[in-house]
């Protein structure tokens, strides 16, 4: 039998974002639930992501489960040339659900198609993560009280950054607002603002944020990567426009959040760390209520 | 009139049962000819390749004896051939024209233009969702990385 498997964020409807966002809030209430006991999880890291895999093997532990897995392509038989498809066919054979992170895009998706059980994407290259983008979404309604009609600001590397594309995805079933600031190289794609004008989504396009930032009622922070500008002089330029300081959200909404998928570098001042508004930490905290909410998803067991 | 077309059919002997596909891009009748798989076949094929043709400026032309095609098979050409036209010949007359349909999923035919992409690292056959048929754009069906008409790579 063929499992269902989360690969990308667009695999799931409003209603199925819903249910695991209520679903979520019931493991915020009472993390600890034997809902796995007796199930095996392998979790397949074939480069190192700390925060996502110790998340998700939390998640996995306090619902009872075991987990198996590698964290580290090095320990495993892929330095032999193994190909992706064996070892997903072998482990499939031990295990009720694979959790994978891999550097290549499209793996987690080509993995489904020949596992018989669950797949979970933890993210493939520069393509998708869709457990960022649910703990997004969760926490901007935990701190909202609703998704509906929200002025979602996106801040940083627009053109690159793969969470902000998936949360603009995800987020157009709620008739946003969406603000834009990016240096000119590195703006959000045409087809993803082509994708919001037909559907009737407003948007702003600037590189100043500063200026309105009283509209915001999300802040999503991204870093700016040095290695995106071919021109050193034009990085550092940029690199200060796009910093966050927390003089800057003194006449902001009372309502307003910050939040950043992490790590950040400067994009974020310390001196934020403290104020109420910043919910970064929070937010990677919600990350565990949610992929237990997803692992139970795909497995048909809550 | 047909000048230019008669030339070209005197050029390519006519054949009494099968099938004619002509209006296609020079550069890719090769393509075409491995993409229909006529390199494995016993059939009598000739083809024509650099003739004059008033609408493309030069063309290509195949002719396949007592070989006919289904929609599904000769719609995988969409992607080198989009103008091309089918014939099916009976007792040496037209007795069917039909054009290249793009469909809606290219299978194996593609190559995705994302290096990080798994079709390109592992043995994977390509797939592709096609979003728009006019001006062709697809979509990696496993990268999800979009590509415009000329971006787009024949295997």
């Amino acid at each position: 039998m063929k499992g269902k498997s989360l690969i990308s964020i667009t695999d799931y409807s409003k209603e199925d974002y819903l249910e695991i966002l209520d679903s979520a809030a019931d493991f915020e209430k009472n993390p600890d639930q034997p809902l796995l006991q007796g199930k095996v999880v392998a979790t397949l890291f074939y480069e190192p992501s700390t925060r996502t895999r110790l998340s998700f093997e939390t998640a996995v532990q306090r619902l009872g489960g075991k987990v198996i897995g590698f964290s580290d392509v090095n320990s495993s038989s892929v330095t032999k040339g193994e190909t992706l498809k064996d070892t997903i066919k072998i482990i499939s054979n031990y295990v009720d659900l694979i959790i994978m992170r891999h550097p290549m895009e499209g793996s987690a998706r080509y993995a489904s198609e020949i596992s018989d059980i669950s797949i979970i994407n933890a993210g493939d290259g520069a393509n998708q993560h869709p457990s960022q983008t649910l703990l997004d979404l969760y926490s901007i309604r935990k701190t909202q009280g609703t998704l509906e009609n929200l002025n979602v600001f996106m801040i940083g590397d627009l053109k690159y950054g793969r969470t902000v594309h998936s949360l603009l995805m995800a987020m157009s079933h709620f008739k946003p607002t969406f603000y834009f600031f990016s240096p000119e190289a590195l703006r959000m794609p045409s087809g993803y603002k082509h994708f919001l004008k037909e559907k009737g989504i407003k948007f702003v396009e600037g590189s100043d944020f500063v200026p309105v930032i009283q509209e915001a009622d999300i802040i999503y922070m991204t870093r700016v990567q040095k290695e995106r500008f071919s021109d050193p002089i034009e990085y550092e330029k940029n690199k200060s426009v796009y910093v966050l300081n927390n003089a800057m959200l003194e006449h902001t909404r009372p309502n307003v959040r910050v939040l950043h998928p992490l790590p950040r570098v400067n994009e974020i001042n310390l001196d934020v760390d403290d104020n109420p508004k910043a919910y970064y930490y929070d937010q990677a905290r919600n990350g565990l209520y949610v992929r237990q909410a997803i692992i139970c998803k795909v497995l048909g067991i809550k | 009139m047909s000048t230019i077309k008669n030339f070209s059919q005197m050029t390519v002997n006519a054949i009494r049962e099968g099938t004619v596909i002509d209006h296609i891009p020079p550069h890719n009748l090769f393509k075409v000819i491995s993409i229909l798989g006529l390199n494995g076949i016993n059939n009598q094929i000739t083809f024509g390749t650099n003739l004059e043709s008033r609408r493309m400026g030069k063309k290509a032309i195949i002719k396949i004896t007592d070989k006919f095609f289904t929609d599904d098979e000769i719609n995988k050409i969409a992607m080198v051939a989009p103008q091309a036209k089918l014939n099916t010949i009976r007792n040496y007359k037209v007795v069917e024209k039909r054009e290249v349909q793009v469909p809606d999923t290219v299978t194996g035919i593609v190559r995705c233009l994302n290096p990080k992409c798994i079709t390109n690292n592992e043995k994977v056959t390509t797939c592709f969702n096609v979003l728009s048929k006019t001006e062709v754009t697809l979509r990696c069906h496993y990268c999800e990385q979009v590509m415009e008409a000329d971006e787009i790579r024949i295997l």
